[in-house]
């Protein structure tokens, strides 16, 4: 297989896997959960790094590159003072926009997304929105200067999987920049479901963090994005969508 | 009605949760958890999004030999929203003066001990050490005297503090919305407030005098706060006033409205619950320890992603045990009294409390469990 990259914001990457810092039981866990899921890009709450520079950051290896999320953000103005901070803290350009102002629910406001995007962008940070699929606020993203677009496969931290399949579908069909399914995969399988789609990447935390083995977990989602990508270059062959016909019962007549 | 803004109780327009309450009178509480079956109780266990009938029917005693199934489906709800990660925080008391007469409490104006009211100073020497000990969520408490702990002196604690802590919540008084922005302006970006009871009559028997004695004026106090532009709402009764299923329900139905009507705002729970001899206030109706643990893990099915707070009323052993089935949030390094760390205490607190376990210990007992106690959690954008 030649090599394949995936390219976002200028930057070569060779794992397709993001990962997370949320949920584990200890932080410490990371470092061995970053060699064996091999991924290379990892998130990290905002409101959740002590500005001491103890906690959470003290265990993320040097080699990975950060990307800070601005979730607790309930709408674009917060989102923005959340991710100058996070460079102004020396966690780099690259940002995960999340803008969430329902609790009950924990869905991305599009809107407030949007803006928040484009205000960074001009700001010059590697800006990648986490959305509803839609392709309009996909749209709207990609024209406010967004790197790649990060729609959720489900409800956020309900490892559902790829509840919004169809939807993700259409972005990765019309949107030119790198999907990246972003929530509701929990399973190993559900990520190799989304790669052989065609999605750019995924990004697991819940999936890995409260399992009872995070860094078997985190192989296993490894090997999961592995494959899925293996298979959507390879070009999955042609898939019967009905029950198995042996015979050709409505033409057998034509002989 | 004699409050301090009156058009603040009644805004025009404004839902208030008196009004859902009022919808589920006691008699049809009752006559549910009556008629409540098995198959309501493991139909609503399937469920993913549970209406508060289903609700009902896992506080129900239908419910009661299903406390395994419950804890299972609590513990598996929490793992996904919440992961294996404990917030700590800790209470700091900083004026025990109080008007009120509630017949319960410790603080009773009736109650001729000697009280404390720490300057400004003297409540940030407080809460430093406990920033020192390693806490960033903070919750001051006082006691309800607004002609001394006013709205203005809280604030000024808060503003005083912040730099210190990622997160400042009170306890205290009901206040006005005005007086909760003012409080927001300050550093605070949560707050809890306690009904005690939803029983009316009863509420009204126990707080005979004082300002506190305004049933409504409580009741829609978390409601008022929210639209202050609080991040976080808690709520809670203090179990053991009234009978358990009634208190149980209106709790998690307050919650449920409060998320409907808020969406922005971090609904939050607590589960207190009064001892069998509380000082020397006879509790009819004392929760037990399976009553307690069906009241959490049927919160956590109904309100799947509330924080579920449990405080040092209850014993290690207890909190050790339920923390895995669906607890988020626990109180370390507590003391119900006012000063007692660098300034002295001039009393034994507002109750008793059975988790004396210092934040190290509270840190390092977790640990033990699988779960990592997280001190910051969130912060307010505002820094």
């Amino acid at each position: 297989m030649q090599q394949d990259k995936l390219v976002i914001g200028g930057v070569e990457l060779d794992s397709r896997l993001f990962i997370g810092t949320g949920k584990y039981s200890d932080d410490a866990l990371i470092p061995a959960v970053c060699e064996a899921s091999a991924s290379q890009v990892i998130t990290v709450a905002m409101r959740r790094v002590d500005r001491g520079g103890t906690g959470v950051m003290g265990h993320i290896p040097s080699s990975m590159r950060l990307l800070p999320n601005t979730s607790g953000a309930r709408n674009a103005e917060e989102a923005v003072r959340l991710a100058r901070l996070a460079r102004a803290a020396g966690c780099g350009d690259w940002i995960k926009i999340e803008v969430i102002s329902d609790t009950r629910h924990l869905l991305p406001d599009g809107y407030e997304t949007a803006k928040a995007t484009e205000i960074l962008a001009k700001e010059g940070f590697t800006v990648l929105p986490y959305i509803n699929p839609d392709l309009y606020v996909a749209r709207a993203c990609v024209n406010a200067g967004a790197a790649a677009v990060m729609p959720l496969g489900a409800p956020i931290g309900t490892n559902r999987g790829l509840r919004t399949r169809e939807m993700i579908g259409i972005l990765i069909e019309e949107i030119e920049l790198p999907i990246v399914v972003d929530a509701g995969i929990g399973r190993p399988s559900q990520a190799c479901e989304a790669m052989e789609m065609g999605a750019a990447a995924c990004l697991v935390n819940t999936g890995i963090a409260s399992s009872d083995d995070p860094v078997t977990m985190a192989m296993a989602f490894r090997r999961a994005v592995e494959a899925g990508r293996a298979a959507y270059l390879a070009g999955a062959g042609a898939v019967s969508h009905g029950e198995a016909v042996a015979s050709s019962p409505l033409t057998g007549f034509l002989r | 009605m004699n409050h301090p803004v009156l058009a603040d109780h009644f805004a025009p327009g404004e839902a208030h949760f008196d009004e859902c309450l009022a919808e589920w009178p006691r008699e049809r509480r009752a006559a549910l958890a009556a008629a409540a079956t098995t198959h309501d109780v493991l139909a609503a266990l399937e469920k993913d999004v549970l209406s508060p009938k289903d609700f009902m029917a896992l506080l129900s005693p239908a419910a009661e030999p299903f406390l395994e199934q419950m804890a299972r489906r609590s513990r598996e709800i929490t793992l996904r929203f919440f992961g294996r990660a404990v917030n700590i925080f800790s209470p700091l008391y900083i004026s025990d003066i109080c008007t009120n007469h509630c017949r319960y409490c410790g603080f009773n104006a009736d109650n001729h001990q000697k009280r404390r009211h720490l300057t400004v100073e003297e409540a940030a020497a407080e809460a430093f050490a406990l920033a020192d000990a390693g806490i960033a969520h903070i919750l001051l408490l006082t006691g309800d005297a607004r002609h001394i702990a006013s709205p203005e002196y809280i604030a000024e604690v808060a503003a005083r503090i912040k730099p210190r802590f990622a997160s400042v919540g009170v306890e205290v008084y009901s206040l006005t919305l005005e007086e909760y922005r003012l409080l927001l302006q300050n550093g605070v970006d949560s707050m809890t407030m306690f009904q005690e009871t939803y029983n009316r009559e009863l509420y009204e028997w126990l707080h005979p005098a004082g300002p506190k004695h305004d049933f409504l004026w409580r009741l829609n106090t978390p409601a008022r706060a929210a639209r202050a532009g609080l991040h976080g709402v808690g709520i809670g009764a203090l179990m053991g006033l009234d009978e358990f299923i009634h208190d149980a329900f209106c709790t998690g139905l307050h919650a449920w409205w409060l998320q409907k009507h808020f969406p922005g705002v971090d609904v939050s729970l607590s589960v207190p619950r009064m001892c069998p001899h509380e000082g020397s206030f006879e509790v009819k109706h004392a929760v037990n320890d399976r009553q307690f643990v069906q009241y959490i893990t049927a919160l956590r099915c109904f309100l799947p992603r509330c924080g579920i707070t449990v405080s040092s009323r209850e014993s290690a052993y207890m909190r050790n045990h339920i923390v895995p089935i669906g607890v988020t949030r626990v109180s370390a390094g507590v003391s119900t009294a006012v000063g007692g760390r660098v300034v002295e205490a001039e009393n034994s607190g507002q109750f008793d409390i059975s988790d004396h376990r210092s934040v190290p210990e509270m840190v390092r007992d977790l640990a033990a469990l699988g779960y990592q106690a997280v001190a910051k959690d969130w912060e307010a954008c505002d820094f």
